[in-house]
């Protein structure tokens, strides 16, 4: 046993790091959701963005164009969240397939958009902190310390959700939207700060994953289907529901990819089956989700 | 064929079956019949390119149908419908190369596999309600073209299946190469096809999926087994899209995972749009304009697809006035929203 | 040991209780609806009517205690399988088929009834059966001339009246109607109470009612409920008389006795 797991300790620390990498992702689009009550296909584009502006400032390992790039990241992430509250703003109350649609025809174009001017092929990037650590055969301290970023960032949005004015108040609009206005709070700013913070933090988790991940055009739809199966098996309204799953699917992805990568997506379809099949509404889902 | 007229009139479709000429003006049979004429006698005018145009619009016209069925008629709105239609379509190739080329095999065990498939996905995605089961769809979607791709030995990888043996039509029998006839063999399949599909949805059990799409919990309460309506509804869907896959394949005679995913469930979501959910016409008619344009447009600005598909689903959601509420009345949440509904005189 | 066993009540609860959290919604309940009886639930607002019927009818599931169908053990059983059993019930708020029309509302009723509801291909004959009884039921109800008309453009009382030809197509055997009068105008109110009264007398109806007109009119039994919990249980002299419900309910209504 002892051996198996230092055999695959990176690949499993790996998948820590990639997890923390999707919860960054779920979180943003759980709040999109649960406030806005849109679903935000585009997401996955926020993250691309991130993940060029680290190629593009950064791609040789230097930490102040790291810094640059999550700071621009963090811009380019809000703008566009502000832009896509400005565009789903028509389809209040239209359904959810509609925002699905109109986010998925915004996804398409801006992949094309970088195709066209990041060309099709794929980018490394190098990690801002070089240099490994003594675990499981040499394991990038970069890694760990996005690790320690990640669980940092965990605590700090489940700490903000619960604890603070702010978070109450995005809890209280995601019950109940129109209560919220009766009260005097302006919803819009409510709505619109849902998705840029929701935006920034995407595109930041594009610049700190860019080292792990890199930067291609299709990353978007990749990630985005393993945040999709965060948000549904962690359960919508949960903070640490969205931390467990995004845990759960980033060991299932890596190590599926490390040990079997012909029965990878299987491994997670099954993943997501069990975890329904047991839970319904998600590990620790509070939103009526099931059937 | 004018059955399948019946249901326009009402947004999402008439809940009873109606007459064959009941409220239909003489003029719209006459075009109905016109349509038809001119599928039936295309190749003898028309040049082996058309032929084929017409004809991959047909089985994707199918396809869309399907969709519109999951969607438009049970209310389970999916965005990895594709994965049934490329998993057909990968079944037929298989089978085509290594047991038999006959077309009639490869459509039954397209449709078994599509239905197949559907029905075990369907398992795990009916748990989840709304928004979650759209976002369900997505993933197993994705998954599924992950599979087409990284399961060199079954699917080619993605490079896909080249080459595959053309139809035949009997056991034994030569192989169909004229275009026209295999134009005409798809037209019969697919016209066979579009019947069953129309008679299932003017079945007791398309007027159950109705009333699941409008008010699942009052169905609950009426005795009927939601769970088991929403997986016949699936089954009954996948194994149409597998059908449409195998049409498909038998015409291309190559299918590789693009087939399997995103793009084309999203293709045929759009046409599902643009065709107004409830009108089996409506699902070819859309099919041929979204396959025109990117077809024709797409070589025009450089083969890029996926550019037009997203400006053409920004620009369908913009410009519907109705926008996609009417595909699905209760729109994704659980609490059921009853449409108002135009007045019908039955 | 004399004489036969006592007949099963049509319904019957014992120590029902139902809690979200740290409220108690429905308070160790136990009450017996004979059968063909009129019984009467009433309550104000918050004191449980509704999870009530929302227990009986398997929407929801108790914390504790049973629920019993003819003598049967049902608790465990979910909702579509109460339905089959003879359980059909009407909705607080209106829980009709919108898009559909009236007859066709009642026709996904009276096809789950006649046991052709999943039948996958058209049935003329079928079909033909299901109209005829379909014609029956809102000839019933008096919803004749309004067959043709989508359900979300009926009236309040219409739809209300649509609910009961659903919930008879079932031929039920305990009918569970909640606030059937709520929202309606007097003439609508009467009318209604004209076709509960006019029900058969092996159907059990059970209902929930604010209207007290309604409630002394036509219920043979009552059973109140204050607070979640049984606060009085007996034919409506009794009821009416019992001081506790006086203090509680009664008196802040003004009743014509």
């Amino acid at each position: 046993m002892t051996g198996w797991l230092s055999d695959n300790l990176a690949s499993i620390l790996n998948g820590v790091a990639l997890g923390c990498l999707l919860f960054a992702l779920a979180v943003g689009l759980s709040l999109v959701f649960g406030v806005l009550d849109v679903l935000n296909l585009a997401h996955g584009s926020l993250f691309v963005a991130g993940a060029y502006a680290a190629w593009r400032l950064a791609d040789d390992g230097s930490l102040a164009g790291f810094g640059l790039a999550v700071v621009l990241a963090a811009g380019i992430g809000g703008a566009g969240g502000l832009v896509l509250t400005v565009a789903t703003r028509p389809l209040a109350g239209r359904g959810h397939l509609d925002q699905a649609l109109l986010t998925l025809g915004i996804a398409l174009v801006v992949t094309e958009v970088v195709q066209s001017w990041f060309g099709r092929d794929p980018h490394g990037v190098l990690p801002p902190l070089a240099g490994s650590v003594e675990i499981g055969g040499g394991y990038p301290i970069y890694r760990l310390a996005l690790i320690g970023a990640g669980l940092a960032l965990a605590l700090a949005v489940d700490q903000a959700v619960e604890r603070t004015r702010v978070g109450a108040l995005v809890r209280a609009t995601v019950c109940d939207p129109d209560m919220v206005a009766a009260m005097g709070v302006n919803t819009l700013l409510v709505r619109s700060g849902a998705f840029i913070v929701g935006g920034a933090l995407a595109a930041v988790a594009g610049v700190l994953g860019a080292p792990l991940l890199g930067a291609s055009p299709h990353l978007d739809a990749q990630v985005l289907l393993l945040a999709l199966v965060v948000v549904v098996i962690g359960g919508l309204g949960s903070v640490r529901g969205a931390l467990l799953g995004a845990l759960l699917i980033g060991q299932v992805q890596s190590l599926g990819i490390a040990l079997a990568p012909r029965q990878a997506p299987f491994l997670l379809f099954g993943a997501m089956a069990i975890v329904l099949v047991v839970r319904p509404a998600g590990l620790l889902g509070t939103r009526a989700a099931a059937a | 064929m004018s059955r399948l007229l019946a249901d326009r009139s009402v947004p999402g479709g008439a809940y009873l079956p109606r007459a064959l000429t009941a409220g239909r003006s003489v003029p719209v049979h006459l075009l109905a019949l016109a349509v038809v004429v001119w599928l039936v006698a295309l190749p003898f005018g028309a040049s082996a390119y058309t032929v084929g145009v017409v004809g991959r619009i047909l089985a994707f016209g199918l396809f869309v149908a399907s969709l519109d069925f999951l969607v438009g008629i049970a209310g389970l709105p999916s965005l990895g419908h594709g994965a049934f239609f490329g998993i057909g379509a990968y079944a037929a190739a298989l089978l085509a190369r290594d047991v038999t080329a006959v077309g009639p095999a490869q459509l039954a065990i397209a449709a078994a596999i599509g239905a197949a498939a559907a029905g075990v996905t369907g398992l795990v995605t009916i748990r989840s309600r709304g928004i979650y089961f759209v976002m369900l769809t997505l993933a197993i979607g994705e998954l599924a073209r992950q599979v087409a791709d990284s399961w060199t030995s079954l699917t080619g990888g993605a490079n896909g299946l080249a080459g595959v043996p053309a139809l035949k039509l009997i056991p034994g029998g030569g192989s169909v190469v004229i275009a026209g006839h295999i134009y005409w063999y798809v037209l019969a399949m697919t016209a066979l096809a579009f019947g069953l599909l129309a008679a299932v949805r003017a079945s007791a059990f398309g007027q159950a999926l109705k009333g699941l799409r409008d008010n699942e919990d009052r169905m609950r309460a009426l005795g009927y087994s939601v769970t088991g309506l929403k997986l016949a509804a699936l089954f009954v869907a996948g194994g149409f899209a597998g059908l449409a896959g195998s049409l498909w394949l038998t015409q291309l005679r190559f299918v590789s995972p693009a087939d399997v995913g995103f793009t084309t469930s999203a293709l045929a979501l759009l046409c599902v749009v643009i065709a107004g959910s409830g009108s089996l016409w409506g699902s070819f008619v859309a099919a041929a304009v979204v396959i025109v344009v990117r077809d024709e447009l797409g070589t025009v600005i450089g083969g890029r697809g996926p550019l037009v598909l997203g400006l053409m689903f920004i620009a369908v959601v913009y410009l519907l006035p109705r926008g996609l509420a009417g595909l699905v009345p209760g729109g994704l949440r659980p609490q059921p929203q009853p449409a108002l509904g135009t007045g019908v005189a039955e | 040991m004399s004489g036969p066993a006592p007949a099963p009540a049509a319904v019957e609860v014992c120590d029902l209780t139902r809690r979200f959290g740290g409220l108690c919604a429905v308070d160790s309940v136990s009450i017996r609806v004979e059968t063909g009886a009129r019984h009467a639930v009433i309550g104000s607002n918050g004191a449980g009517k509704s999870t009530l019927f929302a227990l009986i009818g398997g929407a929801q599931r108790p914390t504790s205690g049973a629920v019993y169908l003819g003598g049967v053990d049902v608790t465990r059983l979910p909702e579509h399988r109460r339905a089959q059993r003879g359980l059909a019930r009407t909705f607080q708020h209106a829980n009709v088929f919108g898009p559909a029309t009236v007859a066709a509302n009642v026709a996904l009723a009276v096809r789950r009834w006649l046991g052709c509801g999943y039948r996958p291909w058209p049935d003329r004959r079928r079909e033909a059966a299901v109209k005829g009884r379909v014609a029956q039921l809102l000839e019933t109800v008096g919803l004749t001339g309004r067959a043709g008309t989508p359900a979300a453009g009926l009236s309040h009382g219409e739809r209300r009246q649509l609910e009961v030809a659903v919930a008879l197509a079932s031929q039920p055997s305990v009918l569970l109607l909640d606030e059937p009068t709520a929202g309606m105008a007097a003439p609508e109110t009467r009318r209604f109470v004209e076709l509960v009264a006019a029900l058969p007398s092996t159907l059990t109806v059970v209902l929930v009612e604010h209207d007290l007109e309604v409630v002394f009119g036509l219920a043979t039994h009552l059973s109140v409920l204050h607070l979640g919990r049984l606060l009085a249980d007996g034919s409506p002299e009794e009821v009416r008389a019992d001081p506790a419900v006086r203090a509680a309910y009664l008196d802040a209504r003004s009743l014509a006795s």
